[in-house]
């Protein structure tokens, strides 16, 4: 087989293995980092500093029993967790993640198998990362429907809520970056932005910046905006029936896209996986991706729940004028 | 040979979804089956390289199907079927059969090859993007302009229906100064 499809190969499971295994360490950082500001411990019983806590509930979630309810719809109920994680999935297939490289000839079987650095790599990128998490939403939407329950309802009646809201911020806030650099591409957006600090784009466009990171934050439903699944209102929203695998695909799907966000910024924001200084490209976009994951967790730490109408309130009336504004200001500076 | 395989799975199973969305009589189904069959046909964007297409047909249609969503949600009990009162079986299938045979025979007329080619040819070291809006901007202005118009007229349109009462909120209001009126 072509070299190329047998590293493109290896890229995929490489990464389905690692941002599975990111979601359940994600769980482990959030708890900790939320224990650490809020003055408490955190998980701390079950091996060093509680760091096999993640193995536990790892083994709690794969062998609880698999509740369909009574009245459900049973086929769209087990549909819908696959649709988070899945797109979550196809969204990072046109993200670039590390270099490409060869593995050495050395090697038996896959020897000389070209690993690229993007799965898929599409032209249009960005429009496509975005559009595949917003189909990413039909996730909460059909497990509320589906499942009987009216929490549940709630629950996805918000995610539609959400979804109107938020998206028109996600696609104006992200279009004057590209009018700047006159692509779609992310790799376009990370040689644009080569020359060091300076040049990052989020100098150049501190609004857009602002406003993506809001609008990622009700995307990736995090929280000042996770009316999905606000405990306090409706139990646990889209997730009140779910139990179990299921329930755990749910949220490898989120810790995904806020992996998947966290990228986003750092490619079309902050300078990408450019060298930085003296720290190699790779690892500048790995702390700049942590950053960003640490970003959400902070906020998450800091900030309380907004109502939905707070949200639609923020999203039409104040950040939609601004997003339209900066695109006009952008094209004007752009087009002298 | 994968686009070949690619095509068929993705003709396949859009066919197959949108015969759901007929077909079936539970609301849930229908707009999920819509919902992927959209989604799927981007995959023949994505197959014939028109990569901006297929994202805009993505974007698109996965918005404008969650909003049929909530509609759903209001009007229907979603986990239950639905009874359909057609008054004539009959009607249904001459109409629908007729319609059918009408857009086979207007789009597969122009059978043989000779007489299907691209009125404007793409600019040549373009990327996919930048052919879109080349055409768009050029050929295709005024009708585009026309069709920013009509969507403006449209949204404000839809404005002043819905926002009589903009101003206030329900979720502020006690809930002693709510009266039955406000509701409804």
């Amino acid at each position: 087989m072509d070299a190329l499809v047998i590293g493109t190969i290896i890229k995929v499971v490489l990464v389905l293995l690692v941002v599975s295994a990111l979601a359940g360490f994600g769980t482990y950082i959030e708890r900790k980092v939320l224990a650490f500001m809020q003055r408490r411990l955190g998980p701390a019983h079950v091996g060093p500093f509680g760091l096999l806590q993640i193995a536990a509930d790892g083994i709690k979630l794969f062998t609880k029993e698999d509740i369909i309810p009574q009245n459900a719809n049973k086929f769209i109920f087990s549909l819908a967790p696959v649709i988070t994680a899945a797109t979550a999935f196809i969204a990072l297939s046109a993200v670039p993640l590390f270099p490409t490289f060869v593995i050495p000839e050395s090697l038996p079987l896959i020897g000389g198998a070209i690993v690229p650095s993007i799965i898929a790599d599409v032209n249009i990128g960005i429009l496509f990362v975005l559009g595949m998490m917003a189909a990413g939403l039909y996730g909460p939407l059909l497990a509320g429907m589906a499942q009987a329950n009216k929490w549940g309802i709630l629950g996805s009646a918000r995610t539609a809520v959400q979804f109107l809201s938020y998206e028109v911020v996600t696609g104006l806030s992200v279009l004057a970056p590209i009018m700047v650099v006159g692509s779609l591409s992310l790799i376009d957006f990370n040689n644009a932005q080569t020359g060091g600090v300076g040049s990052w784009l989020i100098w150049q466009q501190p609004i857009a910046f602002i406003l993506f990171l809001i609008a990622g934050f009700a995307e990736t439903n995090r929280t000042p905006f996770d009316l999905l699944e606000h405990e306090a209102e409706i139990i646990s929203g889209y997730v009140t029936e779910y139990s179990g695998l299921r329930w755990g695909m749910f949220f490898i799907g989120e810790y995904a896209n806020m992996f998947t966000i966290s990228l986003i910024a750092a490619i079309v924001f902050c300078g990408g996986y450019g060298d930085l200084g003296f720290i190699p490209g790779w690892l500048a976009l790995l702390l700049k991706v942590t950053f960003f994951f640490f970003l959400m967790l902070w906020v998450r730490a800091s900030w309380p729940h907004i109502r939905p109408d707070q949200l639609m309130w923020l999203c039409w009336k104040v950040l939609m004028p601004l997003a339209v504004i900066n695109i006009v200001i952008t094209g004007i500076v752009v087009m002298i | 040979m994968f686009e070949q395989i690619a095509f068929y799975l993705f003709s396949i199973l859009t066919i197959g979804l949108f015969l759901v969305t007929v077909l079936s009589n539970n609301i849930l189904y229908a707009m999920t089956s819509l919902a992927s069959g959209m989604v799927l046909i981007s995959g023949f964007f994505f197959l014939s390289g028109a990569d901006f297409l297929g994202v805009v047909q993505l974007i698109v249609y996965v918005g404008a199907v969650m909003a049929l969503y909530a509609f759903g949600m209001m009007f229907f009990n979603v986990t239950k079927t639905i009874k359909e009162n057609n008054t004539s079986n009959v009607l249904v299938f001459v109409l629908g059969v007729s319609i059918a045979l009408l857009m086979v025979i207007m789009f597969a007329a122009p059978i043989s090859p000779e007489v299907i080619f691209a009125s404007v040819q793409p600019e040549p070291n373009t990327t996919n993007p930048e052919a879109v809006g080349l055409v768009l901007f050029t050929k295709y202005l005024v009708p585009f302009e026309v069709a920013a118009v009509m969507l403006l007229i449209a949204m404000i349109g839809g404005i002043i229906l819905a926002g009589k009462k903009m101003d206030q909120s329900l979720t502020k209001t006690d809930d002693e100064n709510i009266t039955q009126k406000d509701i409804k």
